[in-house]
């Protein structure tokens, strides 16, 4: 099957510019950064694009190091260049809900630092062929890594604009051989209280692992992402280091952080906020900003950052504005009840 | 425990500077740029916040009072209450000005849609019946009203801490602190055990007049 992403605002194919083109600007504008060093550059220096010159250096595995290399950058930009601004990155990594690390927005980032992430394999298993322990860079590596901007829209109403590096989940998934029974894919965060505090709180309601789940054409879907990296650079352990999934027309929590284990099932899973609260919280939790969260009027969102007095108030839209790619996903379905 | 009009005067004087330090404090944060990429969300939650620790400290001048009879407590019983209103209208301003963007039709229809947002209305109206009625106008006309009245501290303190609770998400942590608070203060306001702390205080005191 050919899927073909287009957007209104897309360019046609004559308005590319040539890969060795694109590629020696990069170098050229890496060697201003290098000062001198020319093409002798380190892996570091490649690793962060000029544009996220404010954004500190990570410390990459040699494997990251070398994938980040040869990334396709700007593979998914937004549509709204005055709207869909980069958020800081200082903003995007020490603003968080990573409830493994506490539940205020800044303990991930205060707590998250002691979190080993080398090495790191995840497990793939279920209704597939060809499944097992993978080490995590013989799960990415297969696939180039691509650079999206997606706009990534939390639950609580506040959204932000934000460059992930990661592969299509789709070439994970189809290496893996589905059986004909697969039907949703599974996943489950690390649990490890020792390092994660939140875990050890007596008063979590959480019945850990984190869990989270999708259908299988919304986890082939070509828009749906595992991340390994942000901004040019690694994963920050505090936003779901070393690998992450990202559902960009999905609310952030469907966006599970540090995964372990992708399964492949029959039954449609239950994720962990839905466990909790399943009249606030839906398997779905498509962007809709015509159904309300119990708490949280959805038809508006405060994109950050903002300020006093420009609280920076948008409208929220329709799967957070990724509807001409999504919405046939969900044809026929009645999006209230099937929340 | 004797003191001078002037002591008092100044612990009036020093009660309000304390009970404004946060509000300051939390401005400064949001003036540095400190308070993170959504200022007005940081004012509301630690506001909120405070609003309950106002109300604890107003609901343990009682108990204290008993304790040691001095007469500074009874003193600052009509500020930090009226305090506890200032930093609950506070919250309230932070959600309409900084969540809503002033949209007051939304915060119209926020208020009758969302439970947790109702009980922390009902928390605030509460609160200003007791502020309009602290002055001695109202304590002369209302007589023996008033003291029935202002039993209606009691179900804020129980409204402020559902709407608390209703406002969490995974953790209760948090909250059962605030919850345990809460609780042993009206613990400490039921009879059998009231009686107890003038008597607790004569034994601290023989205690301290041992030798050492």
């Amino acid at each position: 099957m050919l899927i073909k992403i287009t957007r209104p605002g897309d360019l046609r194919e004559s308005n590319v510019t040539p890969e060795s083109v694109y590629l020696s600007r990069r170098r050229f504008l890496g060697g201003l950064a290098g000062v001198g060093a020319g093409l002798a550059l380190s892996g570091r220096a490649l690793a962060a694009p000029a544009d996220y010159a404010d954004v500190p250096a990570g410390d990459p595995p040699a494997w990251l190091a070398g994938e980040i290399e040869r990334a396709k950058w700007d593979a998914v930009v937004p549509q709204d260049p005055k709207l869909d601004k980069l958020t800081p990155y200082q903003d995007a990594s020490a603003y968080n809900n990573f409830y493994e690390f506490g539940t205020g927005k800044g303990d991930p980032s205060k707590r998250a630092g002691s979190l080993t992430t080398q090495p790191w394999s995840v497990v793939i298993d279920g209704e597939v062929d060809n499944g097992g322990r993978v080490a995590l860079e013989d799960l990415i590596t297969p696939s180039r890594l691509e650079e999206r901007i997606y706009r990534l829209r939390c639950v609580e109403a506040w959204s932000m604009v934000i460059p992930w590096l990661g592969i299509p989940l789709g070439d994970v998934i189809a290496r893996a051989k589905p059986t004909a029974k697969a039907k949703y894919v599974r996943f489950e965060t690390l649990v490890r209280p020792q390092e994660m505090p939140g875990q050890d709180s007596a008063f979590a309601l959480i019945d850990w692992p984190y869990t989270e789940g999708l259908r299988l054409d919304e986890a082939m879907h070509p828009l749906t992402l595992l991340g390994v990296g942000m901004y040019g650079r690694e994963l920050p352990n505090q936003n779901g280091a070393p690998l992450r999934l990202v559902v960009p027309w999905k609310y952030g929590f469907k966006s599970i952080k540090s995964i372990v284990r992708i399964s492949l099932v029959s039954e449609q899973p239950v994720n962990s906020w839905q466990a909790i609260a399943p009249d606030e919280y839906g398997f779905y939790a498509n962007v809709n900003p015509q159904v309300d969260h119990p708490r949280w009027s959805q038809a508006t969102e405060r994109r950050l950052p903002n300020s006093l007095f420009n609280p920076n108030i948008i409208d929220t839209r329709m799967f957070n504005g990724y509807a001409d790619q999504v919405a046939s996903l969900y044809s026929g379905m009645d999006l209230r009840k099937q929340f | 425990m004797a003191s001078s009009r002037s002591t008092l005067t100044l612990w009036r004087v020093a009660v309000f500077c304390l009970a404004l330090t946060p509000l300051l404090y939390w401005s400064y944060q949001v003036a540095l740029n400190a308070a993170g990429p959504e200022p007005g969300r940081y004012l509301l939650l630690n506001i909120g916040q405070g609003t309950l620790w106002m109300l604890f400290a107003t609901l343990s001048l009682t108990p204290l009072s008993k304790l040691t009879r001095w007469k500074g407590f009874a003193l600052i019983r009509r500020q930090l209450g009226l305090w506890t209103l200032a930093y609950a209208v506070a919250h309230l301003l932070c959600y309409a000005l900084f969540i809503l963007g002033l949209d007051l039709s939304r915060l119209g229809s926020e208020i009758v849609r969302r439970p947790y947002i109702i009980v922390g209305m009902l928390a605030l109206l509460g609160l200003v019946a007791l502020g309009v009625t602290s002055n001695r106008a109202s304590m002369r006309k209302l007589g023996k009203r008033w003291k029935t009245l202002h039993k209606v501290v009691y179900l804020v303190l129980a409204l402020g801490l559902l709407h608390f609770f209703w406002v969490v998400r995974a953790d209760l942590g948090e909250w059962s602190l605030y919850a345990a608070i809460g609780a042993g203060l009206m613990l400490l306001r039921l009879p059998p055990v009231s009686r107890q702390l003038p008597r607790l205080r004569q034994q601290i005191k023989r205690e301290h007049r041992q030798p050492g």
